[in-house]
């Protein structure tokens, strides 16, 4: 019997024996501003757990090394993303004194050299995997519930991020709000501006040019510079236009954070409206036209239906794009996750850091994920093999 | 009947269609051959008024094609296309149905007229009809782009280069299956194209244009005997005449009495692959069988000889 190498395994091997033998796991502070001080696996949780832990990465290491089965190394990568997860939460627990409210236990590069390869072997046999669209959201779903489950069980409680969310349990939420309806508020603003902008461009030669060139401007201006840059305008529009206070516009907060990000979003719609627009076969145009269509019917049943999976790639651009963005926001007052980020860059506390960049990649992820799902079934439609 | 009124398009100063007149007979099958820039293509787009003419007029049934809007005049039109310009997002079912649905037919009118269609080009309706068209040979979906052109039964089909994307073997047999087709509906159909074995092949009377005019406008027997201008002949070519001459009558025609050995011929099948299978057989005559088998004659290579002479 001959052993084959999996290649991206011995990569992935060396990331293993590293984060777990010579990486600390846990990071331990005797207040949230203080340096930390590093904690091994073995230190870190308690003993058994430790050495079981160790003992898990070693024959990971070797199944992953070795060509095994892909769906046994993605049930390997989740399962060991989920122990990882429970003992994280476990060594805050354990390295925390009893009755102490001030130490403060965070993941250390241990932790996330050892995840950032379990994930990869998820990761690389999910592509392997080939998962269906509706699978691979489905899969989403499923590694929200658990990681909802995790965070409703009190698992992470000991947690330094957890702690920091403790202590602003309502302003989280107020602002995750806030992050959400500029982030997807912007973008269905754009859809609905960027779209009929698009068929125009499409339709009237003259116009695409320039409304590309425009919109490519916009998006070349830094976003500090394009919120400031809104600032003289919207607040004289404030004061001088009656009734739009009353509204919240403003110099300064959401109204100019929101236009911005729509300001952002539009070119990526326009432009993939007018490229989808343009890929619709000639003859299907053409045949559309010869058998009687209207011009609106030859746009909303031919030519919209076949563009569809490209414009949808430009909305994913857009809401990837805008929930990272939405951060900047905080800046001028727009809320959103980016108050805890700036916060924390304020207090040099990085848990406060994180509070607000952990959701904020999640949600990324989680949007691309979902739309390449969808642009994928939408594709399958319409007979461009995916 | 289509009565075409010295029409006229002109782009700029140039008159890609120059004051065109004809008129086509119903139930009867016309193709516009010529070269590529030749105006054929523009002029029957007039007739379904994709293209608008610059003058000139057109009479569809003695009424001006201008009388109703152009969306509501091409629903009444079938219109197909080289390389058939189906609906990639749509099934072959929902493709055919398109016209009868801007019609506002009922859904089981629509659905019997689908299954109809498609069992007459020999597609399995069970089969076919939920399949997409990039699921189809090129064959396929060239029957369902005509399929889909006589799907609210229009007296008048437009085709503009309809076998241009077809191999010759997929290409001969939809040519046949056309004149079946048009046998079956009587439409009249008008069909551009540059292939002038095909126009002899199909048509009942060519028109030949040569810079935006008609240069003849005639039965191919008459074209073939007496060409109007150097143009046509060399259009013709010369030395395919006699074979031309063949290729537009039927076996059927050339029947003599009297018995013949060996593999017979169709009385359906026209002179020239008669006379393609006597001499590729080496011999005199051939065996004529009609649709159902029974002998009906024999066609001669002497018979055939004086046959594609030049007419007296």
């Amino acid at each position: 019997m001959t052993f084959r190498i999996d290649k991206l395994g011995v990569v992935i091997a060396v990331l293993l024996a590293y984060g777990a033998f010579l990486a600390p796991f846990a990071n331990f502070r005797a207040n949230r501003i203080v340096p930390g001080e590093a904690r091994g696996i073995l230190e870190a949780l308690p003993v058994g757990l430790g050495a079981a832990l160790v003992g898990f990465t070693v024959i990971a290491i070797v199944v992953v090394v070795l060509k095994t089965p892909t769906v046994f190394r993605l049930l390997l990568g989740l399962a060991a993303l989920l122990a990882l997860a429970i003992l994280v939460g476990l060594s805050a627990g354990h390295l925390t004194p009893p009755e102490n409210t001030y130490a403060r236990v965070s993941p250390a590069s241990g932790f996330w050299l050892l995840s950032f390869a379990f994930a990869l072997v998820a990761a690389d046999a999910l592509a392997r995997l080939r998962l269906s669209p509706l699978a691979r959201v489905a899969l989403l779903a499923a590694v929200a519930a658990a990681a909802a489950g995790l965070l409703m069980s009190g698992a992470w409680d000991g947690l330094s991020i957890l702690k920091e969310y403790g202590s602003r349990a309502d302003s989280f939420w107020l602002e995750a709000g806030r992050h959400v309806v500029l982030a997807l508020g912007s973008l269905v603003a754009a859809t609905l501006v960027g779209l009929p902008l698009g068929v125009l461009c499409h339709r009237v030669e003259a116009l695409r040019a320039g409304v590309l060139n425009v919109l490519n401007i916009i998006q070349t201006i830094p976003s500090i510079a394009l919120f400031g840059l809104l600032i003289a305008p919207l607040g004289w529009i404030a004061v001088h236009v009656p009734g739009a206070a009353a509204l919240g516009i403003r110099g300064i907060g959401t109204a100019p954070a929101f236009i911005a990000l729509f300001l952002y979003s539009l070119l990526p719609v326009v432009a993939n409206t007018v490229v989808g627009l343009a890929g619709v076969p000639r003859e299907a145009n053409d045949a559309a036209r010869g058998i009687g269509m209207t011009d609106g019917q030859r746009l909303f049943r031919v030519e919209l239906p076949l563009a569809f999976p490209v414009i949808l790639t430009g909305i994913r651009i857009v809401l990837v794009q805008n929930i990272g963005l939405a951060t900047i926001a905080a800046l001028i007052g727009g809320g959103g996750f980016g108050v805890f980020v700036f916060q924390g860059i304020g207090q040099t506390a990085m848990d406060l850091v994180l509070l607000g960049a952990v959701p904020t990649v999640a949600l990324a992820f989680a949007a691309a994920i979902v739309l390449d799902a969808a642009t994928e079934l939408s594709n399958r439609k319409s007979g461009r093999a995916a | 009947m289509i009565e075409i009124d010295s029409i006229t398009k002109r782009y700029g100063e140039t008159a890609v269609v120059d004051s065109v007149s004809m008129t086509i007979a119903p139930h009867t099958i016309t193709v516009i051959v010529g070269t590529s820039g030749s105006g054929k293509t523009t002029l029957m787009r007039m007739i379904n008024r994709l293209v608008e003419p610059t003058s000139g007029t057109i009479l569809i049934d003695g009424a001006d094609n201008r009388s109703i809007p152009g969306y509501e005049l091409r629903r009444r039109i079938g219109y197909a296309i080289q390389g058939h310009g189906l609906f990639p997002h749509r099934t072959v079912a929902e493709n055919i149905a398109t016209v009868p649905t801007l019609l506002g037919w009922e859904k089981s009118r629509i659905a019997a007229k689908v299954k109809e269609l498609l069992s007459l080009f020999q597609l399995d309706p069970a089969a076919f009809g939920p399949r997409y068209p990039h699921e189809l040979s090129g064959g396929q979906q060239q029957r369902v782009g005509v399929a889909r052109a006589l799907a609210a039964e229009p007296n008048i089909l437009l085709m503009d280069e309809p076998f241009g994307a077809l191999d010759p073997v997929i290409r001969a047999k939809a040519q046949d299956d056309l004149l079946a087709i048009q046998k079956h509906f009587g439409t009249t159909i008008v069909l551009v194209t540059h292939d002038m074995e095909e126009a002899f092949h199909l048509a009942d009377r060519i028109a030949v244009m040569d810079k935006g005019r008609i240069v003849q406008y005639a039965a191919p027997e008459e074209m073939l005997v007496n060409p109007a201008t150097d143009f046509v002949e060399t259009l013709i070519g010369a030395g395919e005449r006699p074979f031309r001459l063949l290729s537009i009558g039927a076996v059927a025609e050339a029947a003599e009495a009297g018995e013949a050995e060996g593999e017979p011929i169709a009385a359906t099948s026209s002179q020239r692959d008669a006379l393609s299978a006597l001499l590729w057989s080496g011999r005199e005559a051939l065996p004529v069988v009609g649709a159902d088998g029974a002998r009906l004659g024999r066609v001669t290579l002497a018979g055939l000889a004086r046959r594609a002479a030049r007419p007296q």
